[in-house]
Parts: C-alpha cells; sequence; structure tokens
C-alpha cells in the first residue's frame, strides 16, 4: 500500500514523486521539454519581435524559403516564420493552460461531490459525466466555437468545459474508495463535517492523481487549440501555431512544397505536447502502483 | 448467450442517450445568434412579409416547445433539413457521403489494430528493455502528433516531392475508367496518405492501451499459476495473455472511435476526401447550420452505437459478464 493512500503526510510523498519523476529518463526528457519550450516562448519573442502587420511590400518577399534575412522563410504575407513561431508559442500555451484549468476545475469538483456523495446527487452528476464522454470530442467543440463565434475567449470556455468529463471519472473512482477507508470512516464518525473530511483529508489524497491527469489534459488542450485553429475557428488576431497552419494550408503551402511554413509551428506543438504527454505518461506510471511492479 | 435483460438495460441507455443528444443538439441551434430566415433575407434581400410567412412556413412562429415536438417527430421520420448552401436535402449529401468515409476509417482501422496490437503485444513481453522503451517512446511521439499536421507533412514528402502518391479527392479527375478494377486501384493509391495518416496518430494510444493491460494481465495469479505448472510461455502468451489482455480493449471502443472520428475529420480536409469529415469542414467554412447539425448528430449516434456494439460484444466474450 501506498503512505498517501493511508492519509500520511502527502508532503513527502510529493518529493518523492519528483525524485522518481526526474530518476526516469522519459520523465526525465518530457521535463526538461518543457523547460526549453517555456523559457523559448517567455524570451524568445522579447528578443525577435514579431509584427503582424509587417506584411511584405514586392511579391518576391511571398512564401520565400529560409535565407539569411529570414531565418526560417517567410509566410504567404512576406511574414517572418521563426519570428511568428517564437509568437504563436505564447498563445498556444496561455490556451492549453487556461482550458485546462477550467477543465480540471469543473471535472474536480464533479468527481469530489459525485464521490462523497454516491447517492442521488453522485448518480445524477454520473449521469450528466456520461452524457459528455458520450459526445464525440471534435465535432462537439467545432460546432460549439462555430455558433458562440471566434475569440481566444471563447477558444478557451469551448476546450476546457468539454474537457473535464474524464478528470471527473478518475477522481470519483478514488474519492469513492477513500470514503470507505478506516481513517476516513473514523474521523468521520468523530463528527468531523462533510466541507473539513473532503478539504482536509479526501483532496490531498486525490491531488497527486489530478496531477498527473492535469498535465495530460494540458497535451489534450494545445492539440485542442492547434486543431480549431487549423479549421479556421481560432482568433484570428491572435497568431498561434494552430492559426500559421491554418493560413499556410489555405494558401496552399503544402501544395507549393514550402516546408519553412509548415515545419516550425508543427515542430513547436509536437515538442511542447510531447512533453506534457511525457511528463504526464511518467507520473502516471509512478502514481499507478500495479504498473509500476514491471 | 445473450443475456435478455442486459441487452434491454443497455438499449434503454441507448435510447434515453439518443433522446439526450437530440434534446442537446435542438437546444444548441436554437440559441444561435439569429434564426436561419435571417441567413436567408440576408442572402435575398427579403420583405418583411415575407420573412413572416417563411417564419410561419418553417414553424418558427411557434413556441419552443413545439418546434422542439415538430423537430423530434422530423427527426424519427428521418428529416434532416435542408441545407442552404447546397440547395438540396441533408440526407440526400451525407448518403452519398458517408460510404467514402467508412472506407477511410475501414481502412485505417484493420493497420490500427495490426500494428497497434502488435507492438504493444512486443513492449508488454519485453518490458523494460530496450525495445520495449523505443516502443513506448515511439507511441508517445505518435500520441503529440497533430493528425492535421502529420497529413500536411505527408502531403509534402510523399506527395509533392517524392510524387509517390496522389494528394487530393478520391479519384483522379476527368478520367473515366474501363472497368471496375482499374477505378479501385485508383480509389486505393488515393486513399493510402489519408489511411497512414490517420493510422499514424491513432495507433500511439492503441498500442500504450494495450501494453498496459497486457503488463496488467502477466501479472494475474492465474498467469503465474499457468507458468507454473510448465505451461510454454508462447502459448502462455497467445492462449491466455492476450484474449484475456483484449477484454478491456474492447471497452474502449468508442473512445477510440471518438479519437478515429476526429481524426477523420483532420485527414480529411487535408486530402479533400469527398466523406463526412470534409463536409463539415465545409459547413464550418461557410457556416451551413443544418449540415453541421446533423453530422453532429451522425458523429453522435455513431459513438454510442459503438459502445452498445461493444457492450455487446464483451458480454459474448466475457463469461464473467455473460454469467453474473
Amino acid at each position: 500500500m501506498n503512505s498517501y493512500t493511508e492519509g500520511i503526510s502527502t508532503e513527502r510523498h510529493e518529493s518523492q514523486t519528483w525524485q522518481m519523476l526526474w530518476a526516469d529518463p522519459l520523465g526525465r526528457m518530457g521535463v526538461l521539454l518543457l523547460v526549453f519550450v517555456l523559457l523559448l516562448s517567455l524570451f524568445g519573442p522579447m528578443i525577435f519581435k514579431f509584427d503582424p502587420k509587417l506584411v511584405a511590400t514586392t511579391a518576391q518577399e511571398l512564401l520565400q524559403p529560409p535565407s539569411a534575412q529570414h531565418m526560417l522563410g517567410t509566410d504567404e504575407l512576406g511574414r517572418d516564420v521563426f519570428r511568428a513561431t517564437l509568437a504563436g508559442s505564447r498563445i498556444s500555451l496561455l490556451v492549453g493552460l487556461l482550458a485546462t484549468a477550467i477543465s480540471i476545475l469543473v471535472g474536480a469538483l464533479t468527481g469530489l461531490v459525485a464521490g462523497y456523495y454516491p447517492g442521488l446527487a453522485g448518480s445524477i452528476l454520473m449521469r450528466i459525466t456520461d452524457f459528455f464522454l458520450a459526445l464525440p470530442l471534435l465535432p462537439l467543440i467545432i460546432i460549439l466555437a462555430s455558433i458562440f463565434g471566434q475569440n481566444i475567449l471563447i477558444t478557451i470556455l469551448v476546450i476546457g468545459l468539454t474537457s473535464w468529463p474524464s478528470t471527473a471519472r478518475i477522481v470519483r473512482s478514488q474519492v469513492l474508495s477513500l470514503r470507505e477507508r478506516q481513517f476516513i470512516e473514523r474521523i468521520r464518525s468523530l463528527g468531523a463535517d462533510d466541507l473539513r473530511v473532503i478539504a482536509i483529508h479526501i483532496l490531498p489524497n486525490v491531488l497527486p492523481l489530478i496531477y498527473a491527469n492535469t498535465v495530460l489534459v494540458i497535451a489534450g488542450s494545445i492539440l485542442a487549440e492547434a486543431t480549431l485553429a487549423f479549421l479556421g475557428l481560432g482568433d484570428p488576431v491572435q497568431v498561434s501555431w494552430g492559426t500559421m497552419l491554418h493560413f499556410a494550408f489555405v494558401s496552399g503551402a503544402a501544395g507549393r512544397g514550402a516546408w519553412w511554413y509548415l515545419i516550425p509551428p508543427g515542430v513547436g506543438i509536437v515538442l511542447v505536447v510531447l512533453g506534457f504527454v511525457l511528463t504526464g505518461h511518467t507520473l502516471d506510471t509512478i502514481l499507478n502502483p500495479r504498473l509500476r511492479e514491471y | 448467450m445473450i443475456r435478455i435483460e442486459f441487452v434491454l438495460k443497455k438499449l434503454v441507455q441507448v435510447i434515453i442517450t439518443l433522446f439526450g443528444v437530440a434534446t442537446f443538439n435542438f437546444l444548441l441551434f436554437r440559441i444561435l445568434p439569429g434564426n436561419p430566415i435571417r441567413l436567408l433575407a440576408r442572402a435575398g434581400r427579403l420583405t418583411p412579409e415575407a420573412i413572416a410567412r417563411l417564419q410561419i412556413l418553417f414553424g418558427l412562429d411557434k413556441p419552443l416547445p413545439v418546434q422542439y415536438l415538430y423537430y423530434l417527430n422530423n427527426l424519427l421520420r428521418g428529416e434532416l433539413g435542408y441545407s442552404l448552401t447546397y440547395r438540396r436535402p441533408v440526407v440526400e449529401i451525407l448518403s452519398e457521403r458517408i460510404t467514402n468515409t467508412l472506407i477511410l476509417l475501414a481502412a485505417a482501422t484493420v493497420i490500427i489494430i495490426i500494428i497497434g496490437v502488435g507492438a504493444g503485444v512486443v513492449s508488454a513481453v519485453r518490458r523494460g528493455t530496450r525495445l520495449d522503451s523505443s516502443l513506448v517512446i515511439t507511441s508517445l511521439v505518435f500520441w503529440s502528433l497533430p493528425t492535421f499536421w502529420t497529413g500536411l507533412i505527408l502531403v509534402i514528402l510523399l506527395g509533392v516531392y517524392f510524387k509517390v502518391f496522389p494528394i487530393s479527392g478520391i479519384s483522379t479527375l476527368g478520367v473515366s475508367f474501363s472497368n471496375p478494377i482499374e477505378l479501385a486501384l485508383d480509389i486505393g493509391k488515393h486513399l493510402v496518405l489519408p489511411t497512414i495518416t490517420l493510422a499514424i496518430v491513432t495507433m500511439g494510444e492503441f498500442m500504450l492501451i494495450t501494453r498496459s493491460t497486457l503488463v496488467d494481465v502477466l501479472t494475474e495469479d492465474y498467469i503465474l499459476t499457468a507458468r507454473a505448472k510448465g505451461l510454454p510461455f508462447r502459448k502462455l502468451l497467445w492462449k491466455h495473455g492476450v484474449p484475456n489482455a483484449l477484454l478491456p480493449i474492447i471497452t474502449t471502443t468508442a473512445i477510440y472511435v471518438s479519437l478515429v472520428l476526429g481524426g477523420d475529420i483532420q485527414v480529411e480536409t487535408i486530402f479533400s476526401w469527398p466523406g463526412m469529415g470534409r463536409l463539415m469542414y465545409d459547413a464550418v467554412l461557410r457556416r451551413d447550420y443544418t449540415i453541421l447539425e446533423a453530422s453532429f448528430l451522425l458523429f453522435a449516434a455513431t459513438i454510442i452505437l459503438a459502445n452498445f456494439l461493444s457492450d455487446l460484444l464483451y458480454m459474448l466474450v466475457d463469461p464473467r459478464v455473460r454469467e453474473a
């Protein structure tokens, strides 16, 4: 049995998790990737400023391959692809993180309540969760975005409010089993009120599970943002990797062999998502003792 | 043996969920800014009297609950509305597109299952080895690939630079084929890139699921017992390990279908494959809400039915559920 499931100090467990994450080659690769991308998106746009309005004045500058002047060539409007890619990282990360925050908040709350009150309230909540789980995610996101319009706030809300059901399920099953543990029963029989039991005794024991899940949800949210933007449903004013690839696609960059316009934003997405996936996958293995045995 | 009660219970659940999806769909598209008449009016400059008459014609003057009943009635009769951009009934458009999507999904699914399960089994059996970790890393990288971008890269690589495969459509335009075999070959050629794209981006998750369930199964007591009794490993793996690992995989069918449908929209968009996915993309561009509404309903129904079928299949193959 893990120490944390018995309600012993979770702090020690967290530092342990960190150590195991760092000791795992995949986990370390993921963490390093994330640090690299974060630094790049933080300082990159400061050093190499990107002005979306700075379009070319002559046709010779449009969709040009890499040169001394433009490290990664130019896009269909003659703007620098390298600078655009750095700027795009910020929007992709921002949308991914904020959407995840919403998703985890809704999912964890639903899971906590549904797990702690397994009666009528719990089963109604789970019915709703299962209903949303049964909807096709991408078509749902596409439809919501095309109904509510294209701006960054809508994108964040749409992704956040559609991706919570899996978190709710994971949290609920953990809370259900915790609820039956002796130490919880003892505390409850001592007369502690529900809110206190949930906040002080249940939540800390569910958190490690939420962490692993959160990291994977971020990966999914970043992919969802990119896909939505690629399909032309992103905020046209905010340049993200997805919107870059959208304009690359509709301007026929692939058919014209403009690899320099397609590769940078795509590699950006893959590196960030891979960073989160590697970290999340490793955390999942660490926190799932059954897999850890092997 | 199929237990009637179990099937009936699941069937009732399916109907309730379908009903829920239809209601959700109705409400979603009724809160749209502007109604279909205004969409028409913008295009054709109608007089207020004409708008009023059209509203009566489409039943939009009625209160929402009455509209809802009309909507359900139409759905039950298979009426999905009339597309204003295609100027044709939506059912007609959908029925032309579905087969093309099914061809693509079937081709991709076969590849995903063979390679995904195969790699998962190898990885689980050789866990801890270098082969295992490279398979896991490959799967995680595949998982991280955006579908549309993978498609674009394949277009550039195999379609534009090496010109091995056609990059758009389902068959060569302007060519009439003398016999069906030539046509099938032509379609097959067009199918290669979309199928590879869809397979690559979905395979990773499939492989990881197979690997983790098989690792789980291989630690079970009955496997240890069988091993202790001296059963050869190969026999143990294929008779006891893999079949038991496949059981949990059946329950992930709905997730798989959701994943592959999402991928399908992107792949059809990139390769101009004339199926449901491309239809949805075009509908987004033209804001054709009737088509969006109908395709969403169809996608949702597909997942719900896939889930139902996987429940039935699970019952057929798992004696514990069968007899419980």
